[in-house]
Order: structure tokens, then C-alpha cells, then sequence
């Protein structure tokens, strides 16, 4: 009971390194080194440079619809807001696409043929964007080269029936005007939405594949024994058990097609009003501008880009941390990346 | 299709054998009746009649497009309620979405295999002379047949601005990766923040870093050299973060072994830790180069455009297979077109050989060995075995004249 009781100490553990681990040590962390300061110089450079035509024109940045910074009057409200109509568009068209097909491989596709649509799908995920751009300039589009399997009829239908919907508005469209031209219906947000869809879709697709085969199997058969149909089984399993990997893969595609560049260039028809009728032809988006007013650009607009770019990757980077947070916190994300 | 309230098929009889040994025969669990083809059938031919009638004789809607719409709701339609004839409403809401998934996966199939088909159509006549693939745009104007002019300039533009690329971001993002998943800690962690908020950098932020910063301030020309740092930028922080995956997936076991047995951190990592991520680090490596060969948007902005073929990086601007179909789609000129896509073509089937090589090599998780990797192993341990065993036996350490598959326990060991 005296002071000599004997108490357990945490060990301070040192970890002696061998000496040839040294040049090793050495050698990768300036490699790290290399990579963090290119890393960072980008992002300060960016945000440098950016700061530049921030501080020139201030909040109006966010408010301004036009894009003439050499006059001083420039602002990314237009751009900004046409990124995400497209990347939402094109979210809305490819999630149910995904889901489904990543159901299709994980619980309905016969064994023979699942790992093929695996590869196809994780090919598809690779092609480049400009093929999908070439895609939806051509096939989608009437009037070029007359190739018209009428997605503009879609756009028309919709605009003739569901027209009263403030985003389905066409300005200028009257459905009982037999004359009507197709040609207010095309390089629209809607056409360009399309194509951004089939690019995400295969990646959205592959990591809802990934989590929903995941679904522990032993749960799958107690919902199988208990007398569930196979969509009751995918409801009450299959599904909670993948829907934080669900919300992360769609974030992750929402990231790539904010950032999508040549597909949309190809595509719209640049115009710097905000055009919240995504039907209607002419729309915009930051990356879609960057590439259209880098070559003939002042210093100042440069970084008055630069600052669009900005913008751009700052949500971007929001998308792309909120998925992986989803992700890593969910249970099946445990487990993988 | 489902398992629902199915009378089962009488399973087949067990056979008897010999000696009344009984054999079972395995049962199909499938159990698709005939009812439900009929249900299938029925409802699909009543869907298109339903739609044809009311396109041809009521003209509510006109075009290909709208009828297959209105056929496909009606088959839901249609097959929901013949479906209800005799079965419970669990099992009719189990079939509409078999229905859904399976149309969904159709819808998104067909939409991709279109992509992938018709621009091999469409540049299947540019494709077909050889002379697309031998010369450069320099001799071919506008107005010229596709029997001049080629896309040379830009395969080899793109395979000199990839390996550029890949030179640059292999050994700097193997090495970080290594570092990441080795010497852990506060500065690691940072790295590893760093690098994964960059892989959501826009590719056209990426190129307008490095055409603010080496083509407007530091001055170099537009070529591809400014191309391939561009694509660096964009590439390294896919490698690094997928490598960093495949690293920790080594399992520690095997490390400790290593070290259990007296190595150090630099011979482990280089004889342990490697070799077995070995197939995962090459999927990275190709995975990040198919991403940086299709990139457009960075090469627009740095590499300039020509027609002309380059094999300098340094001077004088260079196109890449990319670039190139842009540029040649946006001109009015069908032969400019068929071209585009032709080099399109090129490019997919690029990615689709790197793609290939990838799944060959990554099929496999860390650890896994091919057959052939297997027998030398076999072989070098069996060397080993040997060696050891000779000096054991007092004998001179000599190579194995012939290894037997199987020896026999030799007394030495335990005596």
C-alpha cells in the first residue's frame, strides 16, 4: 500500500532505422515533396491568379450574367448555373439508368454473361469523352447530316405536353403551329445533359455494381427464406446495404460531368444569359467557356478565367469529398476505397 | 423468372445405381412455366398492336420513337394485369420490376453499343485506306479525297505526349505512393488529402494551369512537351491515389515476415511489397494512361494544332489523337468528318488494347501468382531446398544437376 506499487508505464517506442533505409526514406519522401508542390502550386496558382479578377469585380462575380472582362463587366452566374443544369440533367438521365443495370448485373444477369457486362460497362467507363461528344453531335442533332432518330422529337413532345413545367417552357414554341422548326430544340441543355449521361452513366453504374454485389449473402437467403420475392429481397437487402455506396457513385459522376469540357463544347451553343429552359437551345458551362475564350484572352481574362476555373473546382472538390465521406462512412464502403 | 407460390416441377426420380447407391439429380430452380412466356408474349404482342392502331388509324402520335414509348407502357401495362390473373400482388410488383431492371440495362447497353458502333461506321471509310495511318495532314486539302492525308501526325503525337507523361508520373507517383503507404503519419496524411482533392480537378483547369504558367509565364511555345505536363498533372493523382489503394491492400503478414527475418524496410518494400501489388500497380498505371490518351480539353489548350508531323516535343506545336477529332469534326467537309471519326476509331481501339492489357495483368489480386510465375517459384525454392540441405550434409553448395519432382526425406534433419 505504500508508494512503490508498481504501475505500468506506456513504453516510449523508438524505431530504429536501418541505414540504408535512409536514401530510401529520402528518396520517396522528395518524390511526395515533388508531388505536393506541383499539387499545391496548382491549386495556389489558381487561386493566385483567380484572386486577381476576384478582387476586381467582387461579389458581383457571382451575380454577373455576361462575360466581357475586358470591359470589367464579367461574372460566372450564367456559367455557373448552366454547369449545373447540364451535370443535373445528366445526373437525372443516367442514376436510373446505373441503378438499373447495376441491378440487372448483380442480381437478375445470367452467370454466363455477368462478367462480360462487368468488363463492357468498366470499358465503357474509359472511353473518352470526345467519342461521346462526337456521339451527340451527330446522332443526336438533326440538320447535320441529316442522322435524325429524333431525340428532338422527345424534346418537342415534352415541350408540346409538359410545356406548363417552368423548365420544359420553350420561349417561341407553339405546338399547334404545324411550321414550328426543330431547330429551337437543339444544342440545348437537354441534348448536351444526354451525352453527359452516357459518359457517367458506366461509372455511376460500375461502383453501384461494385457495392450491390457486396450485399452480404447470408442476409440475401434469410430474406430469400423468409419468403421475399427477389425485389423484396433487393429491397429490404440489397438496397440500404448499398445506398450510401448508391449516393456516392452518383456524386462521383455529378463530379465528372460538372468538370466535362469537350462532350458540352461540341455540343451547346454558347450563350451568357441564364437559360433555365433546358430544352431550349443555348446553354453554358465554365469548363465549356474556358476552352472557348482561352486562345484570344488578355492577361486579365485569363485570370478572369482562371477564377471561372476556380469556381469550378471548388465544387467540384465539394462533390468529390462529400462521396468519398458517404462512401467511407457507409457499411459497405468499409471494406473498399 | 421468380420464386413466388410455384407448384415445383416434379423433380426427376432419383436413378439407381449398381449398388443401390442413389444418385440425385440435380434441380433446376429456374422454374420459368409456361404461363409465364405466355404472359410475356401475349402482352408484348397486344402492346404493339395497341400502339400500331392507335399510330396508323387514331394518329394520336407519329414517329418511331413515340411508338416504342407507348408500346413499352402498355406492356407494363398489359403484362401487370395478366400477371394479376393469378398471382398476388407481391408477385406482380416483383415482375414489373424485373420488367424495369432488365429494360433499363437493355436501354443502357443499346446506348452504349451505339456510341461504340457508329463511330466505327462512320469511320470505317477514312479507316480503310492505309494511307490514313501512314501520312500526315500536311499534302491534304480541305477539298481532298480521303485517298490523301492521314492521321500520323497525331498517333504519334499522342504516343510522344504519353510516354512524356508517363516518364514524368510513374516514378514520382509510384514513389509517393509508396511513401503514403510506408512512412505514415501527419505529413502522409497531408499528401494523401492533397492528392485525392486534386483528382477532382477539372482536365480543363488542369490545362489552363499549365498554359498560364509554362506557355504565358515561363514563355515555352505551345508543343508537347506543354501538352504532356498538362496530362501529368491531370494523370499523376489518379496513379498515386489507385496505387495507394493496391499498396495497403498487401497484406502486413507478409511484411512482417520480411522483416521478421531480418530485412529492411527498402528490401522489403522492393522485394516483398511490390512483387506482390505487381499486377495492381500496372492496372493503376494503364487505367490513369487510358484516362490521359482521351483527354482532350488540357491538349486544346497546350499543345496548339498542326498538321504537320512532329517528333519534337519541344518546338513547334503537336496534336494528339483527341485534338485531332475535334479539330477534324468541326470542319463542314464530309471528308473531314469521315477522318474525325476514323481517328476516333483509333483512339478507342488504343484504350480498348490498354484495357485489355490491364485485365490480363490486374485480373488478379495482390499474391496471386500466374502459372508461370508459380512453377519458377517452385523451381527457386526447390534450389534452395537443396543447397540448404547439401551444406547441411556437409557436402559443397553445387547447383541441383536435375530437381526430382519428389524427394525423399533425407535423415539429416533430424538425427
Amino acid at each position: 500500500m505504500s508508494g512503490d506499487l508498481l504501475v505500468d508505464q506506456p513504453r516510449t517506442l523508438t524505431t530504429k532505422h536501418d541505414r540504408s533505409d535512409v536514401p530510401f526514406r529520402l528518396g520517396t519522401r522528395s518524390a511526395s515533396f515533388v508531388v505536393l508542390g506541383i499539387m499545391s502550386l496548382a491549386g495556389v496558382f489558381l487561386l493566385l491568379q483567380g484572386g486577381q479578377a476576384l478582387g476586381a469585380d467582387g461579389p458581383k462575380f457571382l451575380t454577373t450574367q455576361a462575360w466581357d472582362p475586358n470591359s470589367g463587366v464579367f461574372g460566372i452566374a450564367a456559367v455557373l448555373l448552366g454547369t449545373i443544369f447540364v451535370a443535373l440533367t445528366a445526373i437525372v438521365i443516367a442514376v436510373p439508368l446505373a441503378t438499373g443495370t447495376a441491378l440487372y448485373i448483380s442480381e437478375y444477369a445470367p452467370r454466363q454473361i455477368r462478367q462480360t457486362l462487368i468488363t463492357l460497362v468498366d470499358l465503357m467507363a474509359a472511353v473518352p469523352s470526345v467519342v461521346y461528344g462526337l456521339w451527340g453531335l451527330f446522332l443526336l442533332q438533326p440538320g447535320i447530316q441529316n442522322v435524325s432518330p429524333g431525340i428532338v422529337d422527345v424534346s418537342q413532345f415534352l415541350a408540346t405536353w409538359f410545356g406548363w413545367i417552368p423548365i420544359f417552357h420553350v420561349d417561341g414554341f407553339d405546338p399547334s403551329d404545324p411550321l414550328t422548326t426543330k431547330t429551337i430544340f437543339t444544342a440545348s441543355t437537354f441534348v448536351a445533359g444526354i451525352v453527359v449521361a452516357m459518359m457517367v452513366a458506366p461509372i455511376i453504374c460500375s461502383i453501384m455494381r461494385e457495392v450491390f454485389t457486396q450485399a452480404p449473402l447470408g442476409e440475401r437467403e434469410g430474406a430469400l427464406a423468409l419468403g421475399a420475392t427477389r425485389w423484396g429481397m433487393i429491397r429490404s437487402v440489397v438496397l440500404p446495404f448499398g445506398r450510401a455506396g448508391m449516393i456516392g457513385g452518383t456524386m462521383l459522376g455529378l463530379g465528372r460531368a460538372l468538370g466535362e469540357t469537350i462532350a458540352v463544347y461540341l455540343i451547346i451553343s454558347p450563350i451568357f444569359t441564364i437559360q433555365p429552359h433546358i430544352l431550349q437551345s443555348g446553354a453554358n458551362s465554365i469548363s465549356a467557356l474556358i476552352a472557348l475564350r482561352y486562345s484570344e484572352a488578355s492577361p486579365f481574362e485569363i485570370s478572369a478565367l482562371m477564377a471561372a476555373g476556380l469556381a469550378l473546382f471548388i465544387m467540384t472538390l465539394i462533390v468529390n469529398f462529400g462521396a468519398s465521406i458517404i462512401i467511407s462512412r457507409s457499411r459497405s464502403g468499409a471494406s473498399s476505397d | 423468372m421468380t420464386t413466388t407460390i410455384a407448384p415445383p416441377p416434379s423433380p426427376a426420380p432419383p436413378q439407381e445405381l449398381g449398388e443401390g447407391e442413389l444418385v440425385e439429380v440435380r434441380r433446376s430452380t429456374g422454374a420459368i412455366r409456361r404461363s409465364d412466356t405466355f404472359g410475356i408474349l401475349g402482352s408484348a404482342i397486344a402492346a404493339v398492336s395497341l400502339s400500331a392502331w392507335l399510330m396508323t388509324q387514331l394518329l394520336i402520335f407519329q414517329g418511331i420513337l413515340p411508338f416504342i414509348g407507348f408500346a413499352y407502357v402498355f406492356f407494363v401495362l398489359f403484362y401487370g394485369i395478366v400477371t394479376r390473373f393469378d398471382e398476388s400482388g407481391m408477385a406482380v410488383r416483383d415482375r414489373l420490376v424485373a420488367v424495369l431492371v432488365h429494360s433499363l440495362a437493355i436501354l443502357l447497353f443499346i446506348a452504349l453499343g451505339a456510341v461504340v458502333i457508329f463511330t466505327f461506321v462512320k469511320g470505317y471509310s477514312a479507316f480503310w485506306h492505309l494511307n490514313f495511318f501512314t501520312a500526315d495532314m500536311s499534302a491534304a486539302g480541305p477539298l481532298d479525297p480521303l485517298t490523301d492525308g492521314g492521321i500520323l501526325h497525331a498517333i504519334a503525337g499522342t504516343l510522344i505526349m504519353i510516354t512524356m507523361a508517363l516518364a514524368i508520373s510513374i516514378p514520382l507517383g509510384l514513389a509517393t505512393a509508396v511513401y503514403l503507404s510506408e512512412f505514415p503519419g501527419r505529413y502522409a496524411r497531408l499528401v494523401r488529402t492533397v492528392v485525392e482533392a486534386m483528382t477532382a480537378l477539372p482536365s480543363i483547369v488542369a490545362g489552363l494551369f499549365i498554359y498560364a504558367t509554362v506557355i504565358l509565364t515561363l514563355g515555352v511555345p505551345r508543343s508537347g512537351f506543354a501538352a504532356s505536363l498538362a496530362i501529368t498533372v491531370m494523370m499523376l493523382p489518379i496513379i498515386i491515389r489507385s496505387s495507394d489503394v493496391v499498396l495497403r491492400l498487401v497484406p502486413a503478414g507478409l511484411k512482417e515476415a520480411s522483416q521478421a527475418l531480418g530485412s529492411n524496410r527498402w528490401r522489403t518494400v522492393w522485394n516483398v511489397t511490390l512483387p506482390t501489388a505487381r499486377s495492381g500497380l500496372t492496372t493503376a498505371i494503364i487505367l490513369g494512361t487510358a484516362r490521359g490518351i482521351g483527354e482532350t480539353s488540357p491538349v486544346l489548350l497546350t499543345a496548339g494544332l498542326t498538321s504537320f508531323f512532329n517528333f519534337n516535343p519541344f518546338s513547334g506545336p503537336m496534336v494528339s489523337l483527341p485534338l485531332a477529332t475535334f479539330s477534324f469534326v468541326k470542319s463542314p467537309e464530309p471528308n473531314y468528318i469521315a477522318r474525325g471519326f476514323g481517328s476516333a476509331a483509333v483512339l478507342m481501339l488504343l484504350v480498348l488494347v490498354l484495357f485489355i492489357i490491364a485485365r490480363l495483368i490486374g485480373g488478379r489480386g495482390p499474391g496471386v501468382l500466374t502459372a508461370g510465375q508459380l512453377r519458377r517459384r517452385l523451381q527457386q525454392s526447390r534450389q534452395d531446398d537443396y543447397r540448404i540441405r547439401a551444406r547441411e550434409l556437409g557436402m559443397f553448395a553445387t547447383t541441383p544437376q536435375s530437381v526430382r519432382p519428389r524427394r525423399r526425406r533425407t535423415p539429416g534433419g533430424d538425427s
